[in-house]
């Protein structure tokens, strides 16, 4: 199982968006390539798990983990300033369809489940966000969109979480009616 | 990092994610693959829709062995996107560049021009392809079903929209606009939507990409007071609440509603769920300042009345006014049923839009359709007793959703085909010959494909044409007019 958790971290740095771009895997020399590469970002992660905070050269870096509709946990290093819409694009986190309006406010697919803690230190919600949350599902008392939310260094270590899936798609339809 | 390598460790990570147990077999079937260029396992879907694109991204992403193909009647993509949305909402037409990446991966093709059910049969597809997903909307109204709505100045808002979106099956609508009221029947948001378009300062209109010709008649319109009536109470409204915030907020109108109609939602509030609470307190914010505005263009929601029968003018030819009867609930919530009072009240109009809600249409006789609820009968996406035949967004659902509902319900189809796929429900021992056994079908009956990249042609003519006039693209309303610039 271990292997399986190193595996979907690599995953992590797929993009959902480049996914489509990309052209064949044919060669052996792409398949060796690979493995180097795969080792490579095994190891990346490996770092990541036994903290940043030791590591000197991640000072100005901010630790978030992201748990996916599926109930996996990537953990990535990021900037000062992004929005959390921004880390999923850029560190390539696996979440199907997030962020489809790329942060216009003019959906809610980017919708974010806080920890309490991290919720209250927010920059007050807009009625332009809430509106959207109101039509999001599986909202909480601490559910926020991740195109509103920009990393502070504050945050560093917090969990959010993408509320799971509804398999129950009439309640999907009467939400959003 | 060489891009090749990317796609690959993504695609070999995927499988251990949806299969642990399974890692090595798929990978080495995925390996004796990979001296093939031509996947193994042809998937088709109908319709260049969300719903198309989402399923589509979601078999492509899940599978490396399967090439998805999407056929589109139209030249050009994108259904209700292009054609439904309103030109003021370019934010929401962004998931269209996610639709341009699915439809340029190497394993997806778009056969646009192709009408599916006409120029070839879904039987016909479900022999050349491993699985078939109909994914084709709903293209048909309700229609209200009062004497008078074929009078002229009745529109459907499915054609008012499609008009001013520049869908070509519309061109020729030309509403009348010379008249001081218009009334919307039905309070959804593609009423809201109407509404706005009606009433928006053109300079706000100029810049979007809504038709030439729709702008010319706005710019000429006589409209100034437009009603949005819905059959049930402030509290039972479809729209959501960015949309009537929109309305509130748009410059040089003001609302106009009726105290009378709000009688008993103050006391209820407290009980409201959040968004139905925020929307109706917004509600109660528009009929409170109303009075203090003075704008010259009005809109305003008028509530618990249902279209008894459209009236017309003395010499008979058009629209006049519309008679509703007054209701009263029975019950409370998103439940509550309206009944007639027995009162009937006249609205004098010249324009009338009916905006009950769009319908899905049997696209073929060997695809089982339920008249009933206008949809295909399924199990999570699963045409039932038909074997390797699906269908996702409002053709699977009925019409209601915004784009992410129909993306979440396209990602369910697809993982159920990914599933079938896996278990060896859809036999995959046989190659199938996918677009390859449908070219010389549609050779015979005259029609050419257009390709995605003859799209992009007929989209930058677009964007060339619009630049001159400072709009983000000004489209083309002629189906030949499109092939014409594709095949240049
Ligand atoms: C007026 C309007 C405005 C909207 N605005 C918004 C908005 O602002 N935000 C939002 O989130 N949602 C909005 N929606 C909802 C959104 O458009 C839908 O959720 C979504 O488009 C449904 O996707 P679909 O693919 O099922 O259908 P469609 O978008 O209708 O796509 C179906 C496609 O199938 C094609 N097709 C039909 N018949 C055939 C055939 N026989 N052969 C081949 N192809 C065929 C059609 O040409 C079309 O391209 C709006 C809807 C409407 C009606
Ligand atoms: N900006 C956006 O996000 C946007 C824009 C446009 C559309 N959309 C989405 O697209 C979907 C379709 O929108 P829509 O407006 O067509 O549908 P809708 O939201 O289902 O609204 C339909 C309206 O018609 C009324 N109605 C239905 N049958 C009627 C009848 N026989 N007599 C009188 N009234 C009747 C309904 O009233 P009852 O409630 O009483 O049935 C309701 O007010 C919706 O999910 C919508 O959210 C979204």
């Amino acid at each position: 199982m271990a292997k399986h958790v190193c595996l979907q971290s690599v995953l992590s740095v797929r993009s959902v968006r480049l996914w489509n771009a990309l052209s064949g895997f044919q060669s052996r020399s792409d398949r060796l390539q690979f493995q180097l590469l795969q080792r490579r970002q095994i190891s990346r992660q490996a770092q990541l798990f036994t903290g940043s905070q030791n590591d000197s050269s991640l000072n100005t870096k901010i630790l978030v983990h992201f748990i996916n509709q599926d109930g996996v946990k990537n953990s990535v290093t990021v900037s000062e300033g992004e929005t959390l819409l921004d880390v999923v694009i850029n560190k390539n986190l696996d979440i199907s369809g997030f962020g489809a309006c790329e942060g216009t406010l003019a959906c809610s697919t980017c919708h974010l489940v806080f920890e309490e803690n991290i919720y209250n230190r927010l920059d007050p919600v807009v009625d332009e966000e809430v509106d959207m949350l109101d039509l999001a599902y599986g909202v909480s008392n601490t559910s926020r969109l991740g195109c509103q939310v920009t990393v502070e260094s504050w945050m560093d270590g917090m969990t959010v979480c993408v509320p799971q899936e509804v398999k129950d798609q009439r309640e999907l339809s009467k939400r959003t009616k | 990092m060489n891009r090749t390598v990317q796609k690959s460790l993504f695609f070999i990570v995927k499988s251990v994610r949806t299969s642990p147990s399974n890692f090595a077999g798929k990978l080495y079937a995925w390996r004796g693959l990979s001296t093939t260029p031509d996947p193994h396992t042809k998937v088709c879907i109908v319709g260049g829709g969300p719903a198309g694109f989402y399923t589509a991204q979601h078999i492509i992403k899940g599978r490396p062995d399967v090439q998805v193909d999407v056929y589109e009647r139209l030249p050009v993509p994108f259904g209700l996107v292009r054609f439904g949305v309103a030109p003021d909402h370019p934010e929401v037409k962004n998931v269209i560049n996610t639709f341009t990446q699915t439809a340029q991966h190497e394993r997806c093709r778009f056969l646009g021009n192709v009408n599916v059910g006409k120029d070839v049969s879904v039987d016909e597809l479900r022999q050349v392809y491993h699985a078939v997903v109909l994914s084709y909307g709903a293209e048909g109204n309700r229609s209200l079903g009062v004497p008078g709505e074929h009078l002229s100045g009745v529109y459907s808002a499915k054609d008012f929209v499609g008009w001013y979106n520049g869908l070509p099956y519309n061109r020729e609508l030309q509403p009348d606009l010379s008249h001081d009221t218009a009334v919307i029947l039905g309070q959804g948001n593609v009423a809201v939507d109407v509404a706005r378009i009606l009433l928006a300062p053109l300079d706000m209109l100029k810049k979007t990409d809504i038709t030439q010709a729709a702008l010319d008649a706005l710019a000429n319109s006589q409209v100034r007071r437009v009603l949005i009536v819905g059959r049930r109470g402030p509290m039972q409204v479809a729209c959501t609440i960015k949309e009537l915030r929109e309305m509130v907020n748009l410059p040089g109108t003001q609302p106009d509603m009726l105290t009378d109609d709000f009688h008993g939602v103050n006391e209820a509030l407290k009980d409201l769920p959040r968004p139905r609470k925020r929307l109706t307190e917004l509600m109660l914010k528009a009929l409170k300042e109303q009075a203090v505005k003075g704008a010259h263009r009005k809109w305003g929601f008028r509530f618990l009345r249902s279209p008894l029968d459209v009236l017309p003018s003395a010499d008979g030819t058009r629209a006049a006014a519309i008679r509703l009867a007054l209701n009263k609930l029975e019950g409370s919530g998103d439940e509550a049923r309206a009944v007639p009072t027995g009162e009937v009240e006249e609205v004098p109009c010249g324009v009338i839009i009916s905006s009950i809600g769009y319908k899905s249409l049997p696209i073929d006789s060997a695809v089982p359709f339920d008249p009933r609820k206008a949809i295909i009968p399924n199990t999570m996406g699963r045409v039932q007793e038909t074997t390797g035949l699906y269908c996702s967004g409002w053709v699977k659902r009925g019409p209601t959703g915004v784009i992410a509902t129909t993306m979440n319900d396209s990602f369910d189809t697809g993982r159920v085909l990914l599933q079938d796929l896996d278990s060896g429900a859809i036999d995959l021992s046989e190659a199938r010959l996918g677009a390859q056994g449908i070219a010389p079908l549609l050779e015979k009956r005259g029609v050419r494909p257009v390709s995605f990249s003859d799209w992009e042609k007929i989209s930058g003519e677009e964007v060339r044409r619009g630049e001159a006039q400072g709009k983000p693209r000004e489209k083309m309303l002629d189906v030949q007019e499109m092939l014409s610039v594709a095949w240049s």
